[in-house]
């Protein structure tokens, strides 16, 4: 592997009530997550090669980790998102190489099809910072019952010459959904919109 | 069922280079937050739809303040993104509400924008920071173009208080070399490429 990986946290959210209501089935969201060296750090560099091997690398491991850890099979992942947070000594250009060019293709690869654009965000920050994940559904952009977001942080990273790579997998929407727009049932999946 | 504007705040980011070499113009990068008593905080309500309709006069009024503070043209903007932070008393649910207004407002300010409005929501307390994605406003798969704005109110949410939040952007980000569709490249038709 290219990445070299300090740290790896997967956390698994499910949300069995909400506003006094029994959620059945439980929603359930997980996120996975890799504090890596960044190669890039220090020094304006325009090739930025590595890091799109790295994120080539990660999307399929993150991937991995997150759909195992949901405990589905991968057909059954409903949305994803991506997220990045560089240390203070790297450039926001590097949480893009990292995600826009190469992550998204062995991350679809890992729960399979994903005809949908994966929503992204991406921030500088330090140790502690936490960083907003969106979330889509995996092959239809427009269902609204899926647009939602998990929040990350790990207490020690990113440090100054680190990223923190971030993916995040759903099998289901958000709790009560109940504002309307497409709903999964109606998704044809083919343009990554409907 | 109303929604009564405690406080606006706005953001402005301009930047001028990352490290790199430094842009003609500066980057300008806005976003508002509008704070708004949540009229179904601390119980479960049923009928949410109608609200977003109530919703539309303030998205139009976010999105209009906001290209004032940048002080720019409908067409100088090139991303734009949305999000809410939901207080304490309330659902996930009740943030989803700004969905159509938020986009609905953007639209009516910045012209007939193809692509949809990347966004993220949360459950937050007083001070709580929201990351707002930013995507192309034509063409969601300009590469150069994702991008992400955190917005803070300090004092909201309030358990009862909603705060909902839209961002925009002058241009890619500034040292953009990713490669991907470029946005001269943009067909305009699907709000994809």
């Amino acid at each position: 592997m290219k990445a070299k990986i300090r740290k790896v946290l997967v956390t698994v959210e499910d949300t069995c009530r909400e506003m006094n209501r029994s959620i059945d089935p439980v929603t359930r969201k997980a996120a996975a997550f890799a504090v890596i060296e960044n190669p890039c750090a220090g020094q304006f560099i325009e090739d930025l090669e590595i890091l799109m091997e790295i994120g080539a690398e990660l999307g399929d491991f993150l991937g991995q980790r997150a759909v195992n850890a949901l405990g589905v099979e991968p057909h059954e992942i409903e949305s994803f998102g991506k997220a990045a947070i560089v240390g203070a000594d790297g450039e926001l250009e590097h949480a893009a190489a990292i995600m826009h060019p190469r992550l998204g293709k062995p991350l679809r690869a890992a729960v399979q099809k994903g005809a949908a654009l994966i929503p992204s965000s991406k921030k500088m920050g330090g140790p502690g910072t936490s960083i907003d994940i969106p979330l889509g559904h995996k092959d239809a952009a427009h269902v609204r019952s899926h647009f939602d977001a998990m929040e990350v942080r790990l207490n020690d990273a990113p440090r100054n010459s680190e990223i923190l790579v971030a993916i995040a997998l759903t099998d289901s929407g958000r709790p009560l959904p109940r504002v309307g727009g497409l709903t999964k049932e109606d998704v044809i999946g083919k343009d990554g919109l409907r | 069922m109303n929604f009564d504007v405690r406080k606006i705040v706005i953001t402005l980011d301009r930047s001028n280079h990352e490290f790199g070499p430094p842009k003609s113009e500066p980057l300008i990068t806005g976003g508002i937050c509008g704070v708004v008593n949540n009229p179904f905080a601390g119980q479960y309500v049923e009928a949410l739809e109608p609200a977003m309709k109530k919703l539309e006069p303030l998205g139009l009024q976010l999105a209009d303040d906001l290209l004032e503070a940048m002080n720019c043209e409908p067409k100088d903007i090139e991303a734009y993104g949305k999000g809410c932070i939901i207080g304490a008393n309330g659902e996930l649910e009740h943030g989803a509400l700004w969905h159509s207004p938020g986009g609905y407002g953007m639209r009516q300010v910045l012209g007939d924008t193809k692509a949809i409005v990347p966004s993220t929501k949360k459950v937050g307390s007083v001070g709580a920071t929201i990351d707002i994605p930013l995507a192309h406003t034509n063409a969601a798969y300009v590469r150069s173009h994702f991008h992400t704005l955190p917005l803070q109110v300090p004092d909201a949410p309030r358990a009862n208080e909603l705060v909902f939040c839209l961002a925009m952007t002058t241009g890619s980000r500034i040292h953009a070399r990713m490669g991907g569709l470029q946005s001269s490249e943009i067909v305009g038709e699907d709000g994809l490429r």
